[in-house]
């Protein structure tokens, strides 16, 4: 369904904020601020990204990382005030939009190439 | 109290001032003029009618016309009345009340007609499990209702017996739903939660503190 035209002007006031340009595949950084009673600090996920999914200030992106020898994933939206950062640890050579074919890889394989543009 | 009308336009997320992601409503509401005052002396009860959203003049009938023109206002589409206007609130004939009635963050009802289902059973309708298991030779009762009271005794159905029937289409209110923005330059109010109806339909802003 379309969305109503002043929806779109409601969604379109929450600034967009720039962030380096990534895709599937790349290693990312992203530095978040995390709330612990009254306290906020900043914490970092690293990891490859998956997927860019959705737009406008719905679009998300999903993270996803090995800790511990368990496989853990983190979608983040673009629009939430609480991401501060987003850096590019490395460009990935992959074919696919969405690399799901990486959930079921482990170790060596799940390796991706460094793209060399 | 204070009120308008309004329209749903749709629903979005929107981030609130703690980071925390809300499901809202957008709502345009007014600008709405007032085209009948009724007193207590005359009516038997204080309420004020407000009118919303233009319409061309060939789709209203002819004692209406002449209802708009008496306040001195082109037709609109629907009219309601707004009872318990405080001092305040008070509004005069054929006045113009646009957004500024409400302020970001005040708590408001609204009510409106739900999206109707048409006719459905009871499981659908009154949130029954059905009957039984669909195994053991059972068959065609899954989603009965089962029984409906006792035999002999009362030998009648009690009024209120949920039943199967029409769902949905008839008025709802959403109480206490928090402003979030207001944009008076465009009409639109966003409140968190959601409001009855599909988008486009009309809605009752009320605000009772």
């Amino acid at each position: 369904m379309n969305k109503p035209e002043l929806v779109k002007y409601i969604e379109s006031l929450e600034a967009p904020k720039q962030f380096p340009e990534f895709k599937a595949g790349d290693t990312i950084t992203v530095d978040y601020s995390i709330k612990e009673g009254n306290k906020t600090r900043t914490q970092s996920f690293t990891g490859i990204v998956l997927q860019i999914k959705g737009a406008g200030n719905t679009k998300t992106f999903t993270v996803r990382k090995i800790s511990g020898n368990i496989g853990v994933e983190r979608i983040f939206p673009f629009a939430s005030p609480n991401i501060e950062r987003i850096e590019i640890n490395k460009r990935g050579a992959v074919r696919r939009a969405r690399i799901f074919y990486l959930r079921n890889l482990r170790g060596k394989k799940a390796k991706i190439k460094e793209s060399r543009s | 109290m204070s009120g308008l009308l309004g329209k749903k336009i749709g629903m979005t997320s929107i981030y609130d001032e703690t980071g925390k992601n809300v499901a809202c409503t957008v709502i345009q509401a007014g600008p709405c003029v007032v085209t009948q005052i009724r007193t207590k002396d005359r009516d038997g009860y204080d309420a004020i009618q407000l009118a919303y959203d233009d319409v061309d003049e060939r789709k209203i009938n002819k004692p209406l016309r002449g209802h708009f023109a008496k306040a001195g206002v082109s037709p609109k589409r629907i009219m309601a009345e707004f009872t318990r206007f405080e001092e305040g609130h008070r509004k005069s004939f054929g006045e113009v009340i646009s957004v500024d009635v409400f302020t970001v963050g005040e708590f408001i009802d609204v009510s409106g007609l739900s999206k109707g289902k048409g006719f459905q059973g009871v499981v659908r309708r009154h949130k029954f499990s059905g009957v039984g298991g669909a195994t053991h030779g059972q068959h065609n009762r899954l989603r009965a209702p089962g029984s409906l009271g006792a035999s002999s005794y009362p030998s009648r159905v009690f009024p209120g017996m949920r039943m199967a029937g029409q769902m949905g289409q008839k008025k709802v209110k959403m109480i206490n739903l928090r402003i979030l923005h207001i944009f008076p330059e465009k009409n639109l109010i966003v409140v968190k939660g959601s409001v009855p109806g599909a988008n486009g339909s009309y809605l009752k802003l009320e605000r009772w503190s």
